[in-house]
């Protein structure tokens, strides 16, 4: 269970106030106006962002003050992922090991997660001989290996074309199913919430909602979603 | 890069090794020196040649810019690569290609002679001239072509939709961005022309075209008159500072104007247009070309007769541009931060022989400053290349921190991860490059080395400059080819290196 306890979060004049109590292994959607806050939530809760005050805590621990790396958090950001110049396999290890040598049971988790992307035989590509949609499975092999029960979504399947960019929502939703996480997914897009996250967190008017059903938040929006969504979303 | 108080630490040191030599000069500035007529010239000098330097470089750069940009032609991208290289070949090189044209015995003179029309003299104020036109031509039309990719093409395509004539596409679309250029390439080649020494050396002198840093080494090395020598410095240090800070303001632009290249659009030229292009890019290419094609013409038949001593400066002049390069990057890779830039300027604007000779006087009470003479030139030359090294490695590592520091964090990188796995890797061509020129400019440097020069410590270039002196022509041309091919190989291999898998 993660628990945002009053977490408040200030950039100077931005403002915002998360109270967002037990969350469980689910993918939630994370929709709200632009310069709302959503990327910034995301960025507290990976521990990039200081938060002003509140309690954020993982299965009743304290995770408030801890480094990036020591929380129970995986992300995918919008872009950089990947660094350009190491190969798929070399991104990829780093989620486990820093040396130079990989050892033999390391390759063996490297192959099975490329195999589970869906990219067998890439290990030795750089991300520049990639598409982009390859390029996002890799990333998120990084995030298999890394093995942390949250996943954090910044939009990074952003820049993917509709039919890479739900395969890749496929993929994640098979994944994360899998593996019992809990999956925050920042999107502005109303359809990839549909597909596959039963509930949002609305981010407006400086707070974070409590989860709403997703189809009920698109059917009913309340009115700085409506007008940030400009049309009525059709929900079947 | 580096934690913060290893730059707090770096810029303290490199402040004192500016500062503190500074004021062993100050404390010899007598209170009731003034200025004499010879002092006076040197400055008049100065200021004359260098904003005749600027004027020159800046009006023959335009039409040859303007034929590059276009132009399309096979080897245009390698033209302005060539354009780039005056800036690392070692400026006595240049000089002695430059007076097997214009010398007494050069080419021009011989046309002369045998049309009966008397005889050009290279030395004084249009030798000095043609040295810098020669420096700064290059400079200035890789300054003036950046300022012309910077116009949108569309404005372009919108002139020949629009049916301008040639006058007022030039009045509303190239005109405006001149405006900003010119004055700021001026700015530029006016600074580096205040400080010239080795150019007024060779082809100066004389009471009539005698520089301020010329002056100076005369000060030093004539007359050991160091009152003379801080006077002299101080309004060095003045007049190229107010005029470093007058440049600044007016800069907009990366000034090194470091390989660019984007396609452009041929527009119709009408004959006379192509025409003027064409003779623009030969002129300058053959201005720029035949000096040095006469110097490895004259030289590489040479370079197996050298002498020993010849070699012996070599391998002083390659030890020194190597460390001069490893101290220089140290340097330059704890001074990546807004304030370290401004400091490493500083290298710039203090005159190399001033501070050669703050050095020489704290060192003379201890020991025989001559015997420093090369880790002094060493320690110099790496202060006169950190304002580009810093400049060439600042922006990557900005770009680095800024894409990169998240995805490193939430890895948990440890400081000695983040250096092998991402700064390492994405800084090595940045390094490279600025490797390549620091060696390159430091093995060619004919500077703070020719106030403590003798025969048994000379680096090459002021082997050459001895060579010259003497009349050996042949050993000069052989010299000057080992010089030649020293500098653009270090530039190369560096270069090199940073790009191998990049």
């Amino acid at each position: 269970m993660l628990n945002m306890l009053n977490l408040r979060l200030q950039q100077g004049a931005f403002n915002l106030l998360a109270s967002v109590p037990n969350l469980s292994p689910k993918i939630y959607a994370v929709m709200g106006p632009s310069g709302a806050g959503k990327s910034t939530l995301l960025a507290a809760l990976a521990g990039f962002v200081p938060v002003q005050s509140g309690t954020l805590s993982w299965q009743g621990i304290d995770i408030t003050s801890w480094k990036p790396a020591d929380r129970p958090m995986a992300m995918l950001f919008q872009d950089n992922n990947l660094f350009p110049h190491l190969t798929a396999e070399r991104n990829i290890a780093l989620a486990v090991t820093q040396h130079r040598t990989l050892t033999k049971s390391t390759r063996q988790k490297i192959l099975t997660a490329l195999m589970r992307v869906g990219l067998e035989g890439f290990g030795d590509y750089k991300p520049g001989q990639l598409s982009g949609g390859q390029q996002s499975r890799v990333a998120l092999a990084r995030v298999l290996l890394q093995d942390k029960p949250i996943v954090l979504l910044d939009e990074p399947f952003n820049a993917l074309g509709p039919a890479l960019k739900n395969d890749m929502l496929d993929l994640l939703q098979i994944l994360a199913h899998e593996r019992k996480s809990l999956v925050l997914m920042v999107t502005h897009n109303p359809e990839d919430a549909l597909r596959i996250a039963h509930e949002t967190l609305l981010v407006s008017d400086e707070q974070v909602s409590l989860p709403v059903s997703t189809p009920d938040l698109l059917a009913n929006p309340p009115p700085a979603l409506a007008t940030y969504l400009g049309k009525r979303v059709t929900v079947q | 890069m580096a934690p913060r108080s290893f730059s707090i630490i770096t810029g303290t040191l490199l402040c004192s090794f500016v500062i503190v030599p500074l004021l062993a000069v100050w404390r010899q500035a007598d209170a009731s020196a003034s200025l004499g007529p010879a002092e006076w010239a040197a400055l008049r000098f100065t200021i004359l040649q260098a904003f005749l330097s600027a004027l020159l470089s800046c009006f023959l750069a335009l039409p040859v810019a303007r034929a590059l940009s276009r132009t399309q032609f096979p080897g245009r991208r390698l033209v302005i690569k060539l354009m780039g290289a005056p800036f690392i070949l070692p400026v006595i090189v240049a000089i002695l290609g430059l007076l097997a044209v214009f010398g007494q015995n050069g080419w021009l003179n011989a046309a002369l002679r045998s049309l009966e029309m008397g005889s050009f003299s290279i030395y004084g104020l249009h030798g000095v001239l043609i040295a810098h036109v020669f420096f700064n031509l290059p400079l200035a039309t890789r300054l003036i072509l950046l300022g012309w990719a910077t116009i949108p093409q569309e404005r372009f395509r919108l002139a020949q939709h629009l049916a301008l004539t040639p006058s007022a596409r030039f009045r509303l679309i190239e005109w405006p961005m001149l405006r900003v250029v010119l004055p700021s390439a001026f700015a530029v080649i006016f600074v580096i022309c205040l400080s010239s020494f080795a150019v007024a050396l060779t082809l100066g002198g004389g009471p009539k075209s005698t520089t301020l840093e010329l002056a100076i080494y005369q000060a030093f090395r004539f007359e050991l008159d160091f009152a003379k020598v801080a006077l002299l410095g101080l309004i060095q240090l003045g007049l190229s500072l107010s005029a470093a800070i007058l440049a600044l303001r007016m800069a907009h632009e990366d000034q090194l104007g470091i390989g660019f290249d984007r396609p452009i659009d041929c527009e119709a030229r009408s004959v006379i247009q192509k025409f003027h292009d064409t003779l623009a890019i030969f002129l300058a290419l053959m201005f720029l070309g035949i000096p040095l094609l006469l110097v490895l013409a004259n030289g590489l038949s040479n370079l197996s007769s050298l002498p020993v001593a010849v070699w012996m400066a070599a391998l002083r002049s390659v030890l020194i541009a190597l460390g001069a390069t490893v101290l220089c990057l140290l340097l330059a890779l704890c001074l990546l931060s807004r304030s370290g830039e401004v400091l490493a300027t500083l290298g710039i604007a203090v005159s190399p022989l001033l501070l050669g000779t703050g050095l020489f006087l704290i060192a003379r009470p201890f020991l025989n400053p001559f015997d420093i003479s090369l880790i002094v030139t060493l320690c110099v030359n790496a202060l006169m290349s950190l304002p580009f090294a810093v400049r060439i490695l600042r922006p990557e590592m900005i770009k680095i921190v800024s894409n990169f520091s998240r995805l490193s964090l939430s890895l948990g990188f440890s400081y000695r991860s983040w250096v092998r796995w991402v700064v390492w890797p994405r800084l090595r061509r940045p390094l490279g490059f600025a490797a390549g020129l620091t060696a390159a400019l430091s093995v060619g440097d004919l500077g703070v080395i020719a106030l403590f020069g003798d025969a048994d410590r000379a680096t090459l270039p002021f082997k050459l400059y001895q060579l010259m002196g003497s009349y050996r022509t042949e050993q000069a041309a052989g010299c000057a080819s080992l010089l030649l091919i020293l500098s653009f190989s270090f530039f190369w291999i560096f270069d090199f290196w940073g790009r191998r898998n990049a």
